[in-house]
C-alpha cells in the first residue's frame, strides 16, 4: 500500500499548497485558524481516500479541501467573503466545505462533524455503495458527548467510517495533559467496540498507510477505526486572536517548527529516494504561482449583493401571495 | 369521497404516511429510540432493519447522523419521540440541519424529518411536557408543521417527507386517538405553509395552534349558542406561516383570539398577535388576545395540571371579553 512516485510528488504538492495557501493568509493580515505543521495528517489521510469518499472537517478547515484536492481559487475567494467563493460568501474561513471533493461540512461546533460523518457512512450502508466517510475531529472534540455517541452508532452497525484524530495538543490553550484523563485518545476506541491506532502525524506516509487499512477495513463491511494522529499547530490556535497567556513553551514550538515541520521531513524522504532537487522545486513553483493566482482571483472578484441575501436559506422561495386588499394599514410587509 | 378513504387515527396517519412514503422512495429511512415497540411496529411487516433503525439513546448524534444521511442522499426521519428531549439534539437541528445549505451557498441540502411529540397534560410533569415550537420558530432554515386532525398529518407529513429542507413535525399525542376518514390516495399532500379554515365566521377569529383544535372548535360550538359567530382558523404550519390566510380572517371579524398550548412568552401566538398588530391594525375592532400556558412549569399532580392549557371555557370568555 506504499505511495508509487507520482502519488508521493501528489503528496507533497497537496502539503505545499496548504502551506503557501496559509502562508498567503499570514503576509496579507487576514485572520484564520491555520493548519501549518499539521500538512501532513491531513494530506497523509486525503491521499487514502478515493475522489467519491466523504470528510467531515473542523473550524481549522483550510487543509481538508486542499487535501482532497479543491481548486485554490474558489477558497481563497471564499476567504475574502466574496461571490465566487466556494459557499458565496456565506461560510468563511472556518467552513471551506467544497462538496465537488466530497466534503459534506467543516463543523466551527467542536464535535459537530461526528454525527454527520457517521451519518455519511451509515448513507454508504444504506444505499449499498462502497464510499467510506472520514471524519477529522481535534482532541478538544474527543471531549465531547458527540465523539462517544458518534463511535458507539458507528461500532454497533459496522459503518464505514474512519475517525481521524488531529491530535495538536491544545484545544486553543487547554492541554491535552490538563483536559483528558486518557491522554492517549486512540485508546478510547477499545471501549466503543472499534480499533484504535496512533500514528506519527508528522510522517505522512505513515499517515497514509494507517488511513488505508482503516478505508480498507471499512470498504469490506468490517466496521469504523480511530485514528489519533499525534501532530502539532506550528501558529497560534487563530491568526489576529491572540492568547494572551503563555500556554506553550518556546522550547517546545521550537522543536517542533524545527525538528517536526512535516514539509522538510518529506522534502528529505523524497529526495533520500532519488527525487531531484530540480523537479521539487518545479512543484514549489508551481504551487506558489497557484496561490498567487488564488489571490488575485479572489481579490478581483466581487461581494455578494445584499439583495441576495435569503439566497440558498431554503430549497424553494419562502414568500406568500401579495396583501393585495386586506392589511391595509398602509405598512409595507416584509416577509 | 369516501371510497378513496378510509378511517385512520391520528397515530395511523403517521406511520401511513411513512409506510407510503417508504414503498415510493428506498431513499426513505426511519431512524428513532424503541421504534420497534412503539408507534412505528407496523412498519416492521412491510421494511427491514437496513431502513428501520432502532437506535441508542444518543440523540444529539443520531440527529446528526441523520443530517449526514440526508447530505448524502437519503431522506431520513429521525423520530426523537417525546418533545422534552428534542433540546438534547438541538445542537444539530440548529447548528448543522437548518444552517448546512445557507452556508454551504446552496452546495449541499438536508431533506429530513424531525419527528417529536408533546406528549402533555398526562400527568407527566416538567420533563416530559414540552411543547417548544416556538423555540425553533426563532431558527430560521427550519421548516415547522404542528398538524391537529388525522388527515391533515397525514398529507402534511407526506409534503415534510418529499421536502428538501429540514421539517419539524410536532405531534401532539392527546390527538393520537382521533379518527376521521382519510384521503388514501398515495400522492395525497398538503403543502407546507398553507392554513385551513376550520370553520367560517364572522364576528370573531379565532387561531387555533397544534392540539388546541378540538377544544377551539367546542368553544366555536358554545359561542354560535349564543350566537356569536367564530372563524376557526388551523395554521398547521407554523414556519412558512400563512399570514395573508389569518389576516384576510381578520380583515372580515376585525377580531383577534390565538389560541396556543406553548408558554406565554414569545409564544406562536405572541408571532401572531405581531403580525397581526403589523399588517392588519386598522382591521381591528378590539386588542388582541392570546390563551396560553402560562409561565409555569409542567407540575405532576394532575388537580395543578388541568388548569394550566386554554380550554372551551377560558376560550369563549376570552372571546366575550372583545365583542
Amino acid at each position: 500500500m506504499s505511495l508509487h512516485k507520482d502519488q508521493q510528488l501528489e503528496t507533497y504538492r497537496r502539503m505545499l499548497k496548504i502551506r503557501r495557501f496559509e502562508e498567503s493568509i499570514i503576509n496579507s493580515g487576514l485572520s484564520g485558524h491555520l493548519s501549518i505543521g499539521q500538512e501532513a495528517a491531513i494530506v497523509g489521510a486525503c491521499m487514502a481516500l478515493r475522489d467519491d469518499d466523504y470528510i467531515t472537517g473542523t473550524h481549522r478547515s483550510h487543509g481538508h479541501p486542499i487535501g482532497k484536492g479543491a481548486k485554490l481559487k474558489p477558497l481563497m475567494a471564499e476567504l475574502l467573503g466574496k461571490e465566487t467563493g466556494i459557499c458565496k460568501g456565506r461560510g468563511g474561513s472556518m467552513h471551506f466545505a467544497d462538496n465537488s471533493v466530497g466534503i459534506i461540512g467543516e463543523s466551527a461546533i467542536v464535535g459537530g462533524g461526528l454525527p454527520l460523518a457517521t451519518g455519511a457512512g451509515l448513507s454508504s450502508q444504506v444505499r449499498g455503495t462502497d464510499q467510506v466517510s472520514l471524519c477529522f475531529f481535534g482532541d478538544g472534540a474527543s471531549n465531547q458527548g458527540t465523539f462517544g455517541e458518534s463511535l458507539n452508532l458507528a461500532a454497533i452497525w459496522k459503518l464505514p467510517v474512519i475517525f481521524f484524530c488531529e491530535n495538536n495538543g491544545y484545544a486553543i490553550s487547554t492541554s491535552v495533559a490538563k483536559s483528558h484523563g486518557q491522554p492517549d485518545i486512540a485508546k478510547r476506541a477499545d471501549g466503543y467496540g472499534l480499533p484504535g491506532v496512533i500514528v506519527d502525524g508528522q510522517d505522512v506516509e505513515a499517515i497514509y498507510d494507517a488511513t488505508c487499512l482503516a478505508v480498507e477495513r471499512a470498504r469490506k463491511g468490517e466496521g469504523p477505526s480511530l485514528i489519533e494522529a499525534k501532530t502539532y499547530r506550528f501558529d497560534e490556535h487563530c491568526r489576529k486572536l491572540g492568547v494572551p497567556i503563555p500556554y506553550r513553551s518556546e522550547e517546545e514550538v521550537n522543536h517542533y517548527t524545527t525538528n517536526r515541520d512535516p514539509l522538510i521531513l518529506y522534502k528529505t524522504v523524497l529526495l533520500d529516494s532519488g527525487e531531484s532537487e530540480q523537479q521539487l522545486t518545479a512543484i514549489e513553483e508551481a504551487v506558489m504561482a497557484e496561490v498567487t493566482e488564488s489571490v488575485t482571483y479572489a481579490k478581483e472578484s466581487p461581494f455578494p449583493d445584499p439583495k441576495n441575501i435569503y439566497d440558498y436559506m431554503y430549497s424553494n422561495p419562502i414568500h406568500y401571495p401579495p396583501v393585495a386588499q386586506i392589511g391595509q394599514s398602509g405598512v409595507k410587509r416584509h416577509d | 369521497m369516501t371510497e378513496n378513504c378510509t378511517e385512520l387515527s391520528y397515530l395511523n396517519a403517521i406511520v401511513e404516511a411513512q409506510r407510503e412514503e417508504m414503498l415510493r422512495d428506498e431513499c426513505v429511512i426511519l431512524l428513532g429510540e424503541n421504534i420497534e415497540i412503539y408507534g412505528c411496529a407496523a412498519l416492521f411487516d412491510s421494511f427491514d432493519e437496513k431502513r428501520l433503525r432502532n437506535v441508542p439513546i444518543s440523540e444529539n448524534s443520531f440527529t446528526g447522523m441523520g443530517v449526514g444521511a440526508a447530505l448524502t442522499g437519503l431522506r431520513p426521519i429521525v423520530d426523537l419521540t417525546i418533545a422534552s428531549f428534542v433540546y438534547l439534539a438541538a445542537d444539530q437541528i440548529i447548528n448543522q440541519a437548518a444552517k448546512l445549505r445557507y452556508m454551504t451557498g446552496g452546495q449541499m441540502q438536508v431533506p429530513m424529518v424531525i419527528r417529536a411529540c408533546t406528549y402533555y397534560n398526562v400527568s407527566n410533569a416538567a420533563q416530559h411536557a414540552d411543547r417548544p415550537y416556538p423555540l425553533f420558530m426563532n431558527t430560521p432554515g427550519l421548516k415547522i408543521i404542528a398538524p391537529s386532525t388525522p388527515s391533515d398529518m397525514k398529507g402534511l407529513m407526506k409534503s415534510a417527507i418529499r421536502d428538501d429542507d429540514p421539517v419539524i413535525v410536532f405531534e401532539d399525542t392527546n390527538l393520537w386517538g382521533k379518527k376521521e376518514l382519510v384521503p388514501t390516495d398515495p400522492d395525497f399532500l398538503i403543502p407546507i405553509g398553507k392554513a385551513d379554515i376550520k370553520r367560517e365566521g364572522s364576528d370573531v377569529t379565532i387561531v387555533s395552534i397544534a392540539g388546541c383544535l378540538p377544544k377551539v372548535l367546542l368553544a366555536a360550538k358554545m359561542l354560535e349558542q349564543e350566537g356569536i359567530s367564530a372563524e376557526v382558523i388551523d395554521p398547521r404550519t407554523l414556519v412558512p406561516l400563512d399570514k395573508d390566510t389569518i389576516l384576510s380572517s381578520v380583515a372580515k371579524t376585525g377580531r383577534l383570539v390565538v389560541i396556543d398550548n406553548s408558554h406565554r412568552i414569545n409564544s406562536v401566538a405572541s408571532e401572531i398577535a405581531a403580525v397581526v398588530a403589523e399588517y392588519g391594525f386598522d382591521n381591528l375592532k378590539k386588542p388582541i388576545q392570546r390563551v396560553t400556558t402560562p409561565e409555569v412549569h409542567i407540575p405532576y399532580s394532575t388537580s395543578l395540571e388541568k388548569t394550566l392549557y386554554p380550554n372551551e371555557t377560558g376560550i369563549v370568555a376570552t372571546v366575550k371579553s372583545i365583542l
